[in-house]
């Protein structure tokens, strides 16, 4: 189980908390300009990589915020977690 | 000591309190504790611990538990065991044992008590660190107890001074990401066969640590060659402290087969054991030191150069002699044989560092040709390997050798055992080979080696070993060991910890629950919710009493319990945009004491929830829900205030047990309502249908609101949780002039249905649109809304797509079961592939249509209205009508009263 530092509450076991996906994937300003596969892209791509990822997490059973972290996806580990729309810090090494 | 009887497959016997039971069966003569599971061959005692894949029992006593390892069950009076064939019976009675769950944070958490283990736990102890040490064996001491040696007192009393926590008896089976750590404590089989119910039987530790020394041991390996699975063949390390340390006696005299100096340490100890032994047989050339003068002295032959090539067997199927010769490190039979009558073989075929936690973090074992094993990966920063577990093997004067025993091809073959559990032998190591497998991982899943009971912990090393041997390769160029949790079988009932029955899930109740009890209504699960499904008078059926209840609504007065609802209670200034961004259609224009359905999409442009707000005050909403949907759609809203619309201010909080709520329904409520609220305004024009009024309601301040679900003129009353019991109670009496009739969610359903009213999560699965499911009208076309810009991607714009329908089934009293499959009118008939153009989402009888009706989804459903279809039921097709999903009081007459 994951230990995942909540940016509000410190760190907490994966069991609070829900997952969000990729993070900065930001609601379009203008969705009805975009076409079909901006517009998709937006809904169904994210990306995949192996290593680092920054990703949305919310601490559902906990405060109820949402926040970013870095996550290695191979070995799990976690870099910094970061409020939204705050600065991101750099990715990990 | 203490002498305690036990029963074995119906035998009493007597061993000493505390031993491991394959120790008693041992000192009781028994050799032979099972057949294998596959080839039916005798099979005995082979190890000493976790590793033992042959001898496993079913324990019939207590709490009951299969396939436990006779190694591991500690020696109680009044056990019961009886002997398995490779498959074990899940006890059939109820466990009234008790089992629970700790959490803990600690400094330093050390598994494995051996002489590493506690000296790594006193070390960080005294450096002030909180410290847990845990161990599977009956007591600490690890290889040293083994041998008899006493652990110096004062380590273990520095511990105690510490605090530590020290756990014998306890497993970890699993290690996970940022050193977390699930264990099994066995706290009460060693203290009597019977359940104590005072005392949790396993307590699940769940640990986590800042750093993790892993002082886990090793496993000793078998070494392979024809009929090597003979009762009497036992690992060296466990024959030679069965008959030293337990004292089981029972062999007249010992064969030693060795790859390393273990071997020599194990035959001293079976000789001080008063059993002669005739011969250790080193497959080495060369043997220098201490322990071959000390082996000489004692008048042990020592031959080297050769190994074990077959043994034979006396008519119980257990080992009475064993035939040598000079063998190659390839495995190349090269001597005349020779034979030696003995009754005990013990095996030392090198040790295997017991790295399964590591494995489990995704790290790769190494290996590592000096002490011809694979060994620890490179471990992260916080995770630490001690003793044998990190292929410390001291004492060690000549290098052991890689070998892992000779591969014999023909019949020989099928009985040279690589997986004793598995029954799996060389012969179908060759045949993997031969069908191209070159891969351990491959070779494993073609082969079931490693894949019993035992997960492999005496085979694993081997398998690679000997399949290195046949394509001449190293053991690591064929792959390394990879473990998964658990680390040994778990009883469900641990895991499950208190978690069971009634505690298993909450169970919400309404605060009016006790009254549908009384009312011996069958209750129907919606979430964790408990629902009266309908409301039987006497002895009265369900199709019965729900036809009943909707005739109530439809011609008199019908009550239901409404307070399930998910509210939400959304406040603040911004509070109009947000809805109106939230919903597909207008909230912000809503006048105060107003109520509007709304529904709900997802970004994708799909129906993800619906029900009626009501603006409360200028800035302040009340949101419901769907009973099901009220926490995802309160996570829904406070991810888009958060996370997109943080300049909106908003809060949205959770009000659905604050308030009870009771719907009446009919076209009598207005009647009812103007009783049970003396002071109200009841007529159409003072109340329309979708305003809200507060008066008191028996006595009571409520929020009425004229909103129907049914199509009649109905109430719903909202007042303070605790008053619910009491209005439904005064709805009840009051009603009764009126013919009133409660209703429960089967009725509600009927009710809907029959006005074409859909259910979220009903008729929708998060692949409909609000245009499919025929409800356009709801969908704003001035401002913007989360999933409008779906509405015009070209998937949902298509052709074809299922759309909402009705269906009368031509047979007026066929019931379509829900979720059936629509196909063309004549398909049913035809051979081959049939056209699947929908299907049915719900179906009831009504009472208004006397009929049954159901409602569909169905591809170009409103241009097929009119059409015919059908729809198979087992062997049988029912031919229906396609009709507008509407059925009852298409101009909405009946909501006036
Ligand atoms: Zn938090």
């Amino acid at each position: 189980m994951l230990l995942i530092n909540c940016p509000w509450c410190g760190p907490r076991d994966e069991t609070e908390f829900h997952y969000g996906s990729e993070a900065h994937i930001g609601y379009p300003e203008k969705p009805e300009e975009l076409t079909d596969k901006q517009w998709a892209e937006y809904i169904f791509y994210r990306n995949n990589p192996k290593g680092w990822f920054a990703e949305r997490w919310v601490h559902n059973v906990g405060c109820r915020r949402w926040f970013n972290i870095w996550r290695n996806t191979v070995t799990h580990q976690f870099g910094p977690s970061y409020k939204p729309f705050t600065k991101q810090p750099s990715r990990p090494k | 000591m203490s002498t305690v009887q036990f029963t074995f497959d119906g035998v009493t016997y007597h061993g000493n309190k505390g031993e491991p039971l394959s120790a008693a069966l041992l000192r009781n003569g028994i050799k032979v504790v099972t057949e294998s599971s596959y080839r039916l061959r005798p099979r005995g005692v082979v190890g000493l611990g976790y590793e033992e894949p042959c001898a496993l029992v079913q324990i019939d006593s207590g709490s009951g538990e299969p396939m436990v390892p006779a190694t591991k069950i500690e020696l109680v009076d009044g056990l019961v065991v009886r002997s398995l064939a490779g498959v074990g019976d899940l006890p059939n009675q109820i466990d009234k044992a008790r089992y629970d769950k700790t959490f803990r944070h600690v400094d330093v958490l050390v598994i494995g008590a051996g002489l590493s283990g506690l000296k790594a736990a006193q070390k960080a102890a005294n450096s002030g660190k909180s410290v847990i040490i845990l161990d599977d064996q009956f007591e600490a001491g690890g290889y040293l107890k083994d041998l008899n040696e006493k652990i110096d007192s004062k380590i273990l009393n520095s511990l105690k001074k510490n605090n530590v926590t020290h756990l014998q008896r306890t497993t970890a089976i699993g290690l996970y990401d940022q050193n977390y750590v699930v264990a099994i404590e066995r706290r009460t089989d060693h203290l009597s066969a019977e359940i104590l119910p005072e005392i949790a039987r396993m307590r699940n530790w769940h640990i986590r640590a800042k750093e993790i020394i892993l002082a886990t041991g090793a496993f000793q390996r078998v070494l392979v060659f024809p009929n090597n699975d003979r009762p009497g063949i036992m690992l060296s390390h466990a024959a030679a402290t069965y008959l030293h340390k337990y004292r089981v006696g029972t062999f007249n005299s010992a064969v030693v087969v060795t790859v390393d100096d273990f071997g020599y340490q194990d035959a001293i100890r079976i000789h001080k054991s008063g059993v002669k032994v005739q011969a250790i047989i080193d497959i080495r050339k060369k043997v220098t030191g201490k322990l071959l003068e000390q082996v000489k002295k004692l008048g042990i032959e020592v031959i080297l150069g050769s190994t074990v090539v077959n043994t034979s067997a006396d008519q119980s199927g257990s080992l009475n002699s064993v035939s040598i010769a000079q063998t190659s490190l390839e495995g190349e039979v090269i001597g005349i044989k020779q034979e030696i009558k003995t009754d005990l073989l013990a095996v030392s075929g090198g040790w295997t560092p017991t790295v399964h936690l590591a494995t489990y973090l995704n790290l790769k074992p190494v290996w590592d040709k000096k002490i011809a094993a694979f060994v620890m990966p490179k471990l992260p920063q916080n995770i630490k390997a001690t003793g044998f577990s990190n292929g410390e093997f001291d004492k060690v004067t000549n290098p052991p050798a890689v070998f892992f025993g000779i591969i014999p091809e023909g019949e020989d073959a099928k009985v040279s055992f690589i997986d004793l559990q598995r029954d799996a032998n060389v012969r179908d190591l060759r045949r993997a080979v031969g069908a191209g497998l070159t891969s351990v991982e491959h070779i494993k899943r073609y082969t079931t080696i490693g894949t019993a009971h035992d997960q492999g912990k005496t085979s694993g090393t081997t398998t690679m070993g000997l399949l290195g041997q046949l394509i001449s390769k190293e053991p690591h160029e064929v792959g390394t060991l990879t473990f998964r949790p658990p680390y040994v079988g778990v009883p469900f009932s641990a895991l499950a910890g208190r978690d069971l029955g009634i505690l298993s899930d909450p169970i919400r109740t309404t605060p009016i629950h006790s009254a549908h009890l009384l009312a011996n209504a069958p209750m129907e699960d919606v979430g964790q919710w408990k629902r009266p499904w309908y409301f039987p008078i006497e002895k009265e059926n369900m199709h019965d009493a729900v036809l009943r209840e909707c005739k109530a609504a439809r011609e008199d007065v019908a009550v239901m319990d409404a307070s399930t609802l998910g509210k939400i209670d959304i406040q603040g200034p911004d509070a109009g945009i947000f809805l109106d961004r939230i919903y597909t259609n207008m909230f912000s224009s809503l006048k105060v004491g107003a109520s509007r359905y709304g529904l709900m999409c997802g970004v994708d442009g799909m129906v993800f929830d619906d029900g009626v707000t009501t603006r409360i005050a200028e800035d302040r909403f009340l949101m419901t829900t769907t009973t099901g949907g009220a926490a995802k759609v309160l996570d829904w809203l406070e991810e888009w205030l958060q996370t997109e619309w943080p300049d909106l201010n908003v809060y949205c909080t959770s009000v659905t047990e604050h308030w009870s709520t009771v719907a009446i329904v009919g076209p009598k409520s207005r009647n009812l309502l103007a009783k049970l609220a003396p002071t109200l305004d009841v007529s159409n024009e003072a109340f329309p249908f979708m305003e809200n009024r507060y008066a008191e309601v028996a006595g009571i301040p409520a929020r009425i609101a004229r909103i129907s679900f049914s199509g009649e003129l109905a109430y719903e009353i909202n007042i303070e949780a605790w008053y619910g019991l009491h209005i439904w109670q005064e709805v009840m009496k009051k009603g009764k002039e009126f013919n009133i009739a409660a209703y429960g969610t089967e009725t509600m359903h009927v009710l809907r249905a029959e006005k074409g009213f859909v259910i979220v999560g009903q008729e929708t699965d998060g692949t409909q649109t609000p245009q499919d499911l025929g409800m356009d009208w709801i969908v704003s076309k001035k401002k913007d809304f989360i999933g409008k810009r779906s509405f015009t991607r070209s998937d949902t714009t298509r052709n074809g797509r299922h759309q909402l329908v009705g269906l009368l089934p031509l047979d007026n009293k066929t019931l379509l079961p829900e979720g059936s499959y629509i196909v063309n009118e004549g398909d049913s008939k035809k051979e081959g592939k049939l056209t699947h153009i929908g299907y049915v989402t719900s179906s009831y009888s009504s009472s208004a249509l006397s009929r049954t009706f159901a409602l569909a989804m169905v591809a170009d459903g409103r241009n097929q209205i009119g059409k015919f279809a059908e729809v198979p039921i087992g062997n049988n097709v029912a031919r229906v009508e396609i009709v507008d999903s509407v059925f009852l009081d298409k101009e909405n007459t009946h909501r006036d009263g």
